[in-house]
């Protein structure tokens, strides 16, 4: 059996250990924020945060998982209920297909717990993994300034 | 680059410079009366009866009004679209539409989009044409919906239709009487066609139209709702994976899956010719079946792929179609000045962040397939095909997928699932593409070069252009099973339909070739390849993004060499008003033209109509160049926007942004990687994009909103004139043109150092 806090809940799970964490969230736990894009570690699109650190859930096997909490998009709120950078999210449209979406809110998640103000630098550098085809980048950015009070980008 | 009249291919010969969006044509040579219309766009030609060619958009197709807008005693409004969402937002921009001429609020609404099941039929969600085919559609639909409705009522109540007053599905009498679209629909026939002819509203009045309403799918998308084909769990469903060919025609010579049978929660290894999926209980399972499959399986080597080095010259041999798009020869003043230029494009991959998926399930003789692909009912009948069914025994029901960009592995996906599903009776069966997959197997954006050469007299008008282009198919659309791959996989193969250019006006390789710009003398040339070997189709803009690059790079040339400023030099070679004020509006929030540059920075202008026909953008750039890398950064971007009507500002700005973005990533950056064996570009690692750190500083949208003009694409429109503008900013920063994409990276280090 697997042991896993995700959100604040324990859950057992009888899944095999080498299973990347992201097909443990998506199908027994049922939580579809974090997504399949590549397998591979290089788009984000599974990005979830492990204790409190940004991770890509794709490569991390849930054996290595131990007693660290995992948190996804569906712990920051609800479409009724949004958390500060969901609504930023949606204040900003910061969506076009919207796929990567929950990964880049959650890698942004783990930057703003850790720094509350980062400058433009810190923040690109920190979102630099995570990748969005639709190119939606600068409302994606200015979503997550907003929330840690940032004004524009100027060099 | 002229090619003799006689290789002309006369029976594709089209008007030029046409600004109609449908093309005519008659099935009788010489018969006047029996004209049909064939609306030219991607995929198969729709032919429109006689009797519904004056409608608007897509009542032309679906003329009954009760297949939009379907109301019930009860009152509850439903409005159908055939065309889906793609991540664009223009669901909620279409729902907007509907809201205004019915004169209700958006929530009162229920919206649904394609299903074969239940929505009409309008072909594909692609080209920039939704709010254009669709968005009229509803409009006058609902507007002669809303005229009906007072109508009756004004009858049952017996006063002026004039006195009304309609709010939020409710119609009130001066006298306070009222009735509910509920009331009324008793007393109203919707089945019936369309008129030409709507009572529109007066723009003036519009309280939805023109607002920046807030997308309905967002809130599930930023908060992890299902909002995703990938997303959907049905009851009993499980997990199939495909094992595809390494290369393209590679035959499956052996195949050992005893051990893979004998792996945890493996149900079932479906083989049909070269066509192998395993189906597991559990996803991972799945995917650990499928890698364990992959190396049981041996497979012939395939058919060889072009050479990189040599691909463009071998456009120019294997082009059998030469079709003249253009040829005009009016007086013109002697010229002075002559230049000529190559420009080059490469294979490029849409990219997907979600590889395509689909779940299928075939339950009592019926098979209904959830979808991400753009056209739910030319899939359904392709799927038929392949499955020697009934249409009417299968339903396709649109469910968002990633962002597609164009003709990716959408439909594909979807026929895999149905296969295993038809193996599988009773099964709910989801299939997700793996990120190789997904690469190997999409359907680039051809190949392409161009060449262009004109002429300057002594005032620095241009006096004559002659433009050829060379590209192989954009457009492989659903149009039969054969273009299915899986279809194409199994022990007997479908054959894909043989591949044929799109004409203008719209244009598929040739899109935008003709430049909306003044030339008394204007010869245009498509070259047409349909033999080209790797995979291609549809991507954002098709050929436009190379042409609009092409051309706007050589009227900057053009003004360069009149010493002209490069937007006055567009101007006065524009006759038509509206280029001019998307141009003009650019230029003045840009700052054009621009002061005194730093080192290494430079700035460059473009513009484009799309098409000819949809939107018009006018975009000005800033780049910064690191000479010793030759990597380039967009710095900032202004772009100035006319898509007629506006319905919701902050899409149209959303969709321009991120075109911005895309194009800049695709025309800086992007090349698909191949050999003669193998496409090689299988991963991020192999194909890199845009990523944050080569993101600009401020991309501005202006928009310029024209109230009771037609709806006019918006979300394919940036994609050509972002291309021209860094290519110009790049010769403003290095005093180098660069005329093969991509253009940042080692190729302009080495023009920087010559």
């Amino acid at each position: 059996m697997i042991k896993l806090t995700v959100n604040g809940i324990e859950h057992e799970l009888d899944i095999d250990p080498s299973m990347p964490l992201l097909y443990a969230l998506r199908n027994p736990l049922q939580l579809h924020g974090a997504k399949f894009g590549c397998g591979l570690g290089q788009c984000g699109a599974c990005t979830v945060i492990v204790d409190d650190r940004a991770v890509f859930s794709c490569l991390l096997p849930v054996s290595a998982i131990g007693n660290r909490r995992v948190r996804t998009i569906e712990s920051l709120g609800t479409g009724d209920k949004p958390g500060k950078l969901q609504q930023a999210f949606i204040d900003h449209q910061a969506a076009q297909c919207g796929y990567c979406i929950a990964g880049m809110i959650m890698r942004a998640t783990a930057l703003l717990e850790k720094t509350p103000h980062p400058t433009e630098a810190q923040l690109r550098e920190h979102m630099e993994p995570n990748l969005c085809r639709c190119s939606t980048h600068m409302r994606i950015l200015a979503a997550i300034r907003q929330v840690a009070g940032m004004t524009e980008a100027t060099q | 680059m002229s090619t003799p009249d006689d290789t002309l291919d006369q029976g594709r010969r089209r008007f030029m410079l046409s600004g109609a969006l449908v093309v005519g044509f008659s099935l009788l040579p010489g018969a006047n009366v029996l004209a049909q219309e064939v609306i030219a766009d991607e995929g198969a030609a729709v032919k429109i009866a006689k009797e519904t060619q004056m409608l608007a958009g897509s009542l032309k197709t679906n003329p009954y009004l009760d297949a939009w807008i379907k109301i019930d005693p009860n009152g509850l409004v439903t409005v159908f679209t055939g065309k889906v969402e793609l991540g664009t937002g223009v669901r909620t921009a279409l729902l907007q539409v509907a809201a205004e001429e019915l004169d209700m609020a958006p929530s009162l609404i229920k919206f649904l989009t394609a299903d074969t099941g239940l929505s009409p039929d309008e072909g594909l969600t692609a080209g920039s044409h939704t709010i254009a085919d669709s968005g009229s559609a509803l409009l006058n639909a609902a507007a002669q919906v809303r005229g009906l409705l007072v109508d009756a009522a004004a009858q049952q109540l017996g006063v002026d239709a004039a006195t009304l007053v309609v709010r939020d599905a409710r119609i009130t009498a001066p006298d306070g009487r009222s009735m509910t679209y509920g009331d009324t629909v008793q007393h109203v026939d919707l089945h019936r066609n369309a008129l030409p002819v709507s009572p529109l509203k007066d723009p003036k009045s519009f309280k939805v139209i023109g607002t920046s309403m807030q997308r309905l799918d967002i809130p599930a998308k930023v908060t992890g709702g299902v909002a995703y084909v990938q997303d959907m769990q049905l009851p009993g469903m499980v997990h199939a994976r495909a094992v595809l060919p390494p290369s393209y025609g590679a035959t499956l010579l052996e195949m050992n899956d005893q051990t893979v049978l004998k792996m945890p929660g493996v149900l079932k290894i479906v083989r049909d010719g070269n066509f192998v999926s395993v189906v597991a209980t559990d996803e991972w399972q799945a995917i650990l079946a499928q890698r364990a499959l992959s190396a049981a399986c041996k497979w012939s080597a395939g058919r060889a792929l072009p050479d990189p080095a040599t691909v463009h010259q071998q456009l120019k041999t294997l082009a059998t179609q030469n079709i003249e798009i253009a040829n005009k020869r009016d007086p013109a003043a002697p010229a002075v000045k002559t230049l000529g230029a190559t420009y080059i494009k490469r294979y490029l991959m849409h990219g997907s962040i979600g590889p395509s998926c689909s779940i299928a399930v075939f339950d009592n003789d019926l098979m209904t397939v959830w979808t991400h692909s753009q056209g739910v009912y030319p899939l359904r009948d392709a799927l038929a095909e392949m499955l020697s069914m009934p249409k009417e025994k299968l339903r396709c029901i649109h469910t968002e997928g990633s962002g597609c960009y164009g003709h990716n592995g959408a439909d594909d996906v979807a026929a895999h699932a149905a296969l295993v599903a038809r193996a599988m009776p009773g099964k709910p069966i989801r299939v997700q593409y793996m990120r190789d997959q997904e690469n190997l197997w999409d359907l680039f954006t051809p190949a392409m070069i161009t060449e262009v050469k004109a002429s300057l007299d002594a005032q620095g008008n241009i006096v004559d252009w002659d433009y050829a282009l060379w590209s192989s198919s954009h457009n492989e659309r659903i149009v039969n099973a054969g273009r299915l791959m899986p279809a194409t996989l199994l022990s007997k193969p479908f054959v894909s339909a043989p591949s044929v250019p799109m004409v203008q006006p719209e244009g598929g390789g040739d899109r935008n070739a003709i430049p909306l710009y003044r030339l008394p003398v204007v010869h245009v040339m498509n070259h047409f390849s349909p033999t080209m070997p790797l995979r291609t189709s549809a991507m954002r803009s098709l050929g436009a993004h190379t042409n609009v690059f092409a051309i706007e790079s050589f009227m900057d040339e053009l003004a360069f060499a009149a010493h002209i400023d490069p937007v006055k030099f567009r101007l006065k070679h524009l006759d038509d008003t509206r280029a001019q004020d998307v141009i003009r509006l650019t230029a003045q929030k840009f700052g054009w033209p621009h002061p005194p540059r730093k080192r290494n920075h430079g700035v460059g202008f473009a513009f484009g109509k799309y098409k000819n026909l949809m939107a018009y953008v006018a975009i000005a750039v800033e780049v910064s160049v690191e000479r010793e890398t030759g990597q380039v950064r967009l710095e900032r971007a202004v772009a100035s926007v006319d898509t007629g009507q506006i319905v919701n500002p902050d899409g149209i700005r959303n969709q321009i942004e991120g075109g911005i973005l895309q194009s800049s990533s695709w025309t800086l950056f992007e090349e698909l990687k191949y050999d003669t064996q193998q496409i090689r570009s299988f991963d991020w690692s192999s194909y890199p994009i845009l990523r944050f750190s080569a993101v600009p500083d401020s991309v501005e949208v202006h928009l310029i909103d024209r109230p009771g003009m037609p709806f006019l694409g918006t979300a394919e429109a940036a994609m050509g004139p972002t291309a021209g503008a860094i290519a110009n900013a790049l010769f403003d920063a290095t005093g180098q043109r660069l005329r093969q994409m991509p253009l940042a990276g080692d190729g302009l280090r080495q023009v920087i150092d010559a």
